[in-house]
């Protein structure tokens, strides 16, 4: 059996991650796809998770939702997820190990999509084509909530109602290639919400839609997160979608959080080398319109390294302008809270 | 500015530009109607200058550019450009021959730079594509020319014998800029050219493009959707909406001053990397027109909150109301619309 405790921590995490590492064991080497990460998870906040591809904030959520696949398994680390019934029996916190359950096991099966679920990037994939809207947002009612197919059919057509679907009646039956992508992504939503998790994952939910359409999709999940009171880890590679949908933010880089603090923190007075290249190399609308002559942007030098590489030190230190030779690339880096909820991952802030 | 000869006749006009796609049903695939997908386009590109395009997807932006270099053939209009071999032409209306000669000075980079290479060609047999089909060189030129190519992209010539799948989304990207620019073009149609690319990746490639822009003297028609790397490449950007230009400016007027109110929401709908919250948003409600059966009138009408009556029944002209603003709005010259000129001001 899963290891189960309650304790009295405080009430207001979710879920909270320690020293997660989840490798690939693939024939040409190790991925060391995350490698150390510590992150914590509120109620009703939005935790944001920027970084580039391959920095390993995907396989962080899905690791969560032990959706991780062969040759790719959780080595090391915990995830605690603090489970308040939804009865409302009581509100005594019940903390799960996620990291130590069977992936296929039935604790895991009754908080997937009942009390965690996720929303992916694309909408068209994410769906079945050959059933219709209604048929798999009522899969899961059924499934998680004790109500016949009638209920759980007006409960369906309620949740689209709810992100805002015009026409939920008609939708119910439509499939999904007769939605456009914008409809499509509320579908998926309404999906993910239809049981109203504590924790929503949304991975680069707008990342394939319009920019108007994102502004919409943003402004619903921010409504529905004051009307549910959910959690959000929202992961995206935007630092626009980032800075308006996060109250904290997470930079992770090769596998690991580097930089982890308020979203006005993050963007005001960043600390990390990595997150002040990657802010300053982002097209900013003031800098474009009002300097004279071509500008150009800041860049980082280099790539990503080689996934299967194993960096000494800083996994960063091969890019960093700052790099202090002898010690980036030795030491491995702490974590240090540099200033209050402020933590960074870089010897600028140790004593090396 | 420059030593370059001036001239106020521009590189490329694009006159009434028209590309329909028939919608075929039944058995005898009878013609039942046409998706719009570019209806009536025109403007002007100055030699060296970068026009953007932007809108959202499905607004014929992508079709224009492919129209205009006859990727495919427009069902009417014209496209003059001004050949340094051939002189003026007419894109449009050139025949097989000197469509050949064309295409060395327009040249196109894609979208997706892991579908737009051929898994099965060496970088030598990419780069020099061009140059074999276009006579320009063969045997150890066309070597030397691929080399060079691959330098000024930051490549490393070794690498000419590798095939694409050893590099990563940006080094492709880089191949495809120097398999574009190969036959030494005038004119570049850039088809969303880093909307794939990761945030840093994406800065080395727009600073190449710059660059390569200001040493080779290129012009560039950038299509893109993300409306902040938009107006850092751009000197003028031109709006399109369901096949049709509602709005063109040069990029601070139109940022700043927006006078159509699609451009406005677009706008209003960026998302800014700065949490202080913004001060009027316009959020758009509805769907995109369906280009196949469009709104009466304004297309935009039926999105938008300042319409009025006429806008139902009357389709308004693109007028340029301000020198060098075009506008595509009955009520253009009434409106006061919000850009982002708010953002400029603070600190």
């Amino acid at each position: 059996m899963p290891e189960q405790q309650t304790t009295p921590q405080n009430s207001s995490v979710l879920v909270e991650i320690k020293d997660l590492r989840t490798y690939f064991y693939l024939a040409e080497g190790v991925v060391r796809a995350v490698d150390g990460v510590n992150l914590n998870v509120n109620r009703g906040i939005t935790l944001g998770i920027v970084g580039e591809s391959g920095c390993g904030k995907s396989i962080t959520a899905y690791s969560i939702l032990r959706l991780v696949s062969p040759p790719g398994k959780i080595v090391n680390g915990d995830i605690l997820f603090y489970k308040i019934p939804k009865d409302g029996g009581s509100s005594q916190a019940e903390v799960i190990n996620l990291a130590k359950l069977d992936p296929n096991g039935e604790t895991i099966r009754h908080i997937r999509g009942n009390y965690i679920s996720m929303v992916f990037q694309e909408p068209m994939t994410a769906m079945s084509p050959v059933r219709t809207v209604g048929q798999q947002i009522m899969e899961a009612i059924i499934l998680h909530q004790k109500v016949d197919k009638k209920t759980a059919r007006e409960m369906t057509i309620d949740i689209l109602a709810r992100v805002r679907m015009s026409n939920p009646e008609r939708v119910v039956d439509d499939y999904p290639f007769q939605l456009s992508g914008g409809m499509r992504q509320r579908a998926v939503i309404a999906m993910a919400l239809s049981c109203r998790p504590h924790l929503l994952i949304a991975d680069e939910p707008t990342t394939a839609l319009d920019v108007t359409t994102e502004a919409q999709i943003l402004k619903l999940m921010r409504e529905l997160q004051d009307e549910l009171g959910m959690g959000i880890m929202y992961i995206t590679h935007n630092l626009g979608v980032i800075a308006e949908m996060a109250q904290e933010v997470a930079v992770m880089y090769l596998g690991r959080v580097v930089e982890k603090t308020d979203v006005r923190e993050l963007f005001f007075h960043p600390l990390h080398p990595y997150t002040q290249a990657l802010l300053t190399s982002i097209p900013q609308l003031r800098d474009a319109l009002t300097r004279q002559d071509k500008g150009r942007l800041n860049v980082i030098k280099g790539m990503v390294p080689d996934p299967y590489a194993r960096l000494k030190g800083c996994p960063f230190h091969p890019r960093c302008p700052v790099m202090i030779s002898g010690v980036c690339d030795e030491v491995e880096v702490p974590e240090v809270e540099a200033a209050a909820g402020h933590m960074v991952r870089c010897h600028l802030y140790t004593s090396h | 500015m420059t030593d370059q000869v001036q001239t106020a006749e521009p590189l490329l006009e694009v006159v009434d530009l028209k590309k329909y796609f028939p919608i075929r049903r039944g058995y005898f695939k009878r013609v039942v109607g046409y998706v719009k997908a570019v209806d009536n386009l025109s403007f002007r590109i100055m030699e060296g200058e970068t026009l953007g395009l932007v809108g959202e997807s499905g607004c014929g932006k992508t079709t224009a550019g492919r129209s205009i270099l006859r990727a495919i053939n427009p069902t009417s209009g014209s496209v003059f450009f001004r050949d340094p071999n051939l002189g003026r032409v007419d894109v449009a209306q050139l025949d097989d021959e000197k469509l050949r000669v064309v295409r060395r000075s327009m040249r196109m980079i894609f979208q997706d730079p892991y579908a737009s290479l051929n898994p099965r060609m060496t970088l030598l047999d990419i780069v020099g594509a061009p140059l074999r089909a276009m006579n320009i060189a063969h045997g150890s030129e066309l070597e030397d020319r691929v080399a060079e190519m691959l330098r000024r992209v930051g490549l490393r010539p070794e690498y000419m014998r590798r095939y694409p799948h050893a590099f990563s989304g940006g080094q492709r990207q880089r191949i495809g800029l120097a398999r574009a620019l190969a036959p030494n073009p005038k004119f570049v149609v850039c088809d969303e050219p880093v909307s794939a690319l990761d945030v840093s990746v994406q800065a080395q490639i727009l600073n190449l493009m710059q660059d390569l822009q200001e040493d080779l003297g290129l012009t560039f028609l950038f299509v893109a959707h993300d409306l902040s790397v938009v107006a850092h490449i751009s000197d003028r950007v031109a709006v399109m909406y369901v096949g049709k230009m509602v709005e063109m400016a040069e990029t601070k007027e139109l940022y700043t001053n927006p006078m159509h109110p699609y451009t406005e929401a677009l706008m209003s709908a960026i998302p800014l990397p700065d949490p202080r919250p913004r001060q009027k948003r316009v959020l758009l409600t509805g769907e995109v027109a369906n280009p196949a059966n469009p709104p009466s009138g304004c297309y935009f009408h039926p999105r938008c909150s300042y319409a009025v009556d006429m806008c139902k029944t009357r389709e308004p002209e693109l007028e340029e109301v301000k020198p060098g603003h075009f506008v595509k709005c009955h009520r253009a010259r009434e409106l006061s619309l919000t850009g982002v000129a708010e953002i400029l001001a603070r600190q």
